[in-house]
């Protein structure tokens, strides 16, 4: 006799119909990947499975008589602070299945959020606020490094560059998008991506899944990515993008190495990343070829000479206990950026325990490492770029007012085009098009829906960040970077505030 | 006495007024009181100051150093620093005259040095080494000796400054027995802080002495741009800023004062977008390297040297500045009545535009020590950051 599925008894949402309103068109039952709803032929009526939902609200969404509510299942276990549902029923799927707790999206856990514990500083009286409809606002941001002093000769009676600046990347925004492989989402959302970024002048990353060849054309605002599994990587891609960003690890999963299920591997992706369809891509922890910091400089003169110098070099870390002394070493090791994604990182794939238990959060992070590489004078040397949880344009200026050069952002991004934050994109069944290879659901998110959303999202930041740089007094973003002066604290410790650099609200 | 442990920016706005006359002729103290007077209505009495260019010709060679101490202690810890770091020339009260109005004020001392280097080095040192000593030892009073302040150190300058309105502070320092080539000063209307002798502008380092009127809302990131290259902001307030990067952009990294001015007030990247190639990459880089330095923020500035006068505003105008000439003197202000109190026909009245400096130096070889920075010059040589200024070791390996 089979053993019972425990986990399978106690279903996390409840699926409602409103009989009055069902017309018994079966979209539902089309709509749900994950096959919730069924089509009962001999009764002539609809099903559902409470068990299998996922919480995604496709059904809910589309539901032309909006006959359906989706909502936490009110079966409860007797209350107990320590023991809660999510501990039962993660045991239970441990203990029906073995094996690691899979999920997606960043930390759930409540940990202090500390971007929420921070205020921004606004101009009364003393000084006049810039209006930034009336009056030029800057965002544009050079990512590389840059020299400590600039050297200027006279010729001709004009002024000019002794020597001239190397390559640096412009952006007229300082929020890119985070690596994201085609594989983990659709071609549909990079193709919005890729567009996305070249009419707002910044970048996006195409992840550790190669770059499939219909995105070769957004060049110059692509980032292409070495992690370790090397997943599509040849010299034409090194070469297609303006950076190449080394990733050592990810804040959703510090330590280990990227995951893409079998079950998202098709042709296309196969093509891609040069990997045979339907085998699993599961990067190594380590790069083999970076045991210590003096391989990490190795790789990155490797890829330097490899593109002869034309293209910068990132190095992509997790926020972890020592990461000032590892952005250091980075720094050191002659990497031009330092990519920091925080313990709220997202992931299309990680084990629970690594998502939700490993890594510092990201604001102390990106204050730290800002500390450190002023204190080592090497600041100028390399940008910092912050990743993991950055929510909205509030969270971008906070991040950049601690320190950051410009920030990643990836589930915003996603949440932009439709994603409900169900925590399943490792399934590879996404309803909504997104995190899927499916040759079906991808249709339901075009190419052009995805671009629309990503771009109307990062516009609308871009004015906020404007609306609180003229607030503040201030009309270009670089008079922001590191100015703790406009960052109050609300509700933290000393300890915190000290490592923020942050004064207290009143002080 | 005074608010020290409030570790708090100060924010004013101000009137300013600066004279020069560019052959070095020196001019009583009584036009440059009569001018900031005439602003009266722009401080509360909270504060006002001047800096004199070109009043000790006897003590030319010397830094003269300004201390403004609490009481006789602090004054003895900083005679203790300067007797072991100094050579001390000469020393005397700097004349003051009571004035009712103003009450707990300060002990001022004026110290006439050379830097005293360790032995050996002494012989090989230049100009440069000297203003480095001097800098790092005034960032060293500054911060260590509690109670006392270096409120000015360039040679053959001096500032004056206090707690009360223009007319008291001038009557307090005899300001009307000075002639000077180069004046500058000061009436403050600061919002909070008040009653701080080291919060009045001008602010000076070596012989850089700056007054503003306005708010730098960039001060968290000039500061720790700053801290970078070791100076230290102590004196609570905003202004303090201008003149440390002054001496880091023209003395220490040798930019042309045109440029320095164009990397705290830059062009918009719209303007920058629009200009030929070399200057678009002049700008660019001007802006990229410099980005920490941009002084963010409504003000009007004037700073000035031993050798010229400077006026610049904020890269939107968001402060008065009005500037006049007449034969070899150019006047600036606040407002152009401040001018035209002391010189009633001009015969130029401009008002400078946003982020445009008004550069006026002295003509060549006409007062001693003179310095020009219209051209720039080569980089002070420094080792390699990477190679110095490591306090930590970097990640092992093995």
């Amino acid at each position: 006799m089979a053993s019972p599925q425990f986990s399978s008894f106690y279903p996390d949402f409840l699926v409602q119909r409103i009989w009055e309103r069902c017309i018994k068109c079966k979209r539902c039952v089309k709509e749900c990947s994950y096959g919730v709803h069924v089509w009962d032929e001999k009764k002539k009526t609809l099903l559902a499975n409470d068990s299998k939902c996922v919480g995604c609200h496709r059904c809910e969404a589309m539901c032309p008589t909006k006959a359906l509510v989706i909502s936490r299942h009110p079966s409860d276990f007797r209350e107990h602070a320590l023991w809660t549902p999510w501990h039962i029923k993660n045991i239970y799927k441990q203990a029906d299945q073995g094996g690691v707790l899979l999920t997606s999206t960043g930390c759930a856990q409540p940990y202090k959020n500390y971007f929420d514990h921070l205020v921004l500083d606004a101009c009364q009286v003393t000084n006049p606020p810039i209006d930034p409809l009336r009056e030029p606002m800057e965002l544009r941001t050079f990512i590389g490094p840059k020299p400590e002093s600039l050297e200027i000769e006279r010729v001709n009676g004009k002024f000019r560059l002794k020597k001239k600046l190397p390559p640096l990347i412009q952006l007229e925004v300082p929020i890119m998008f985070a690596a994201m492989s085609y594989g983990a989402i659709s071609l549909h959302v990079h193709q919005g991506l890729a567009r996305a970024a070249r009419d707002l002048g910044t970048l996006y990353n195409t992840g550790e899944g190669g770059l499939h060849a219909s995105l070769y054309e957004y060049g110059s605002n692509t980032i292409v990515q070495c992690a370790s599994g090397r997943f599509g990587l040849h010299v034409d891609y090194l070469n297609a993008g303006v950076a190449i960003e080394i990733k050592i690890g990810q804040g959703a999963k510090p330590g280990i190495g990227g995951h893409l299920p079998g079950e998202k591997v098709t042709e296309e992706i196969s093509k891609t990343r040069m990997i045979p369809v339907g085998s699993d891509a599961l990067s190594p922890a380590p790069h083999h070829d970076i045991y210590s910091i003096e391989d990490l400089r190795g790789l990155i003169f490797a890829l330097k000479e490899a593109t002869e110098y034309k293209k910068l070099v990132f190095v992509k870390i997790s926020a972890v206990h020592n990461v000032a002394a590892i952005a250091s070493g980075i720094v050191r090791a002659g990497a031009d950026a330092v990519v920091i994604d925080g313990l709220k990182g997202g992931t299309g794939a990680a084990p629970v325990m690594f998502r939700d238990y490993i890594g510092i959060p990201i604001e102390l992070a990106i204050s730290a490492v800002d500390k450190r590489l002023r204190e080592e004078g090497i600041r100028h040397r390399a940008s910092i770029i912050a990743s993991g949880g950055i929510r909205n344009s509030a969270d971008v200026v906070k991040a950049i007012a601690l320190g950051a050069d410009a920030v990643y952002i990836g589930t915003a991004a996603l949440i932009a085009v439709g994603c409900t934050m169900c925590q399943r994109c490792y399934t590879g069944k996404c309803p909504w098009g997104i995190a899927t290879n499916n040759p079906e659901l991808i249709k339901r998110l075009p190419p052009d829906v995805a671009y629309e959303k990503i771009y109307n999202l990062v516009k609308g930041w871009a004015l906020e960040i404007k609306e609180m740089l003229g607030a503040m007094g201030i009309n270009s973003i670089e008079s922001l970077k590191g100015n703790r002066d406009k960052l109050r604290a609300v509700g933290l410790t000393e300890k915190e505030m000290e490592i923020l650099e942050a004064k207290h609200a009143g002080e | 006495m005074w608010l020290l442990n409030e570790k708090i920016k100060e924010m004013s706005g101000c009137g300013i007024a600066g004279i020069i006359n560019v052959k070095g002729e020196l001019v009583p103290g009584d036009l440059i009181i009569k001018s900031i007077c005439c602003q009266y209505e722009r401080g509360n009495g909270l504060g006002a100051g001047f800096a004199a260019y070109g009043i000790y010709p006897e003590h030319k060679d010397y830094y003269a150093l300004h201390v403004m101490a609490q009481d006789k202690s602090a004054l003895e810890k900083v005679e203790e620093i300067l007797a072991h770091k100094t050579f001390v020339n000469y020393k005397e009260p700097i004349p003051t005259k009571k004035v009712k109005t103003i009450k707990n004020a300060p002990l001022f001392i004026r110290y006439f040095v050379k830097p005293k280097f360790d032995e050996g080095y002494q012989m090989v040192c230049g100009e440069d080494e000297e203003d480095n000593y001097i800098v790092s030892l005034v960032m060293d009073i500054n911060e260590k000796v509690e109670g006392a302040y270096v409120i000015s150190s360039g040679k053959n300058m001096g500032v004056f400054k206090g707690v009360g309105f223009p007319d008291e502070i001038a009557e307090f320092f005899r300001i009307d027995e000075y002639k000077a080539f180069i004046w500058t000063a000061h009436n403050r209307f600061p919002t909070n802080t008040p009653g701080w002798w080291g919060g009045a502008h001008p602010f000076t380092i070596l012989d850089w002495s700056i007054v503003h009127n306005g708010e730098i809302s960039s001060y968290g990131t000039n500061k720790r741009y700053l801290e970078l290259f070791g100076y230290k902001c102590t004196l609570l307030t905003d202004t303090e800023v201008v003149a440390y990067l002054l001496d880091l952009l023209i003395r220490r990294h040798g930019l042309p004062l045109q440029l320095a001015c164009k990397a705290l007030a830059p062009p918009f990247w719209m303007e920058i977008d629009e200009m030929e190639e070399e200057e678009r990459e002049l700008y660019t880089a001007i802006r990229v390297v410099y980005g920490s330095a941009v002084l963010n923020g409504p003000f009007a500035i004037l700073f000035a040297y031993n050798g010229g006068l400077v006026g610049l505003n904020d890269r939107v105008k968001l402060r008065p500045l009005v500037c006049a000439k007449k034969g070899d003197f150019y006047y600036m202000a606040s407002e152009e009545a401040a001018i035209r109190t002391i010189c009633p026909d001009p015969e130029k009245v401009w008002a400078p535009k946003a982020g445009e400096p008004v550069i006026v130096e002295l003509e060549k070889g006409v007062i001693p020590n003179q310095r020009s920075y219209i051209e720039g010059r080569p980089k002070e040589v420094e080792e390699d950051a990477l190679r110095i200024k490591c306090q930590y070791i970097p990640l092992q390996s093995s």
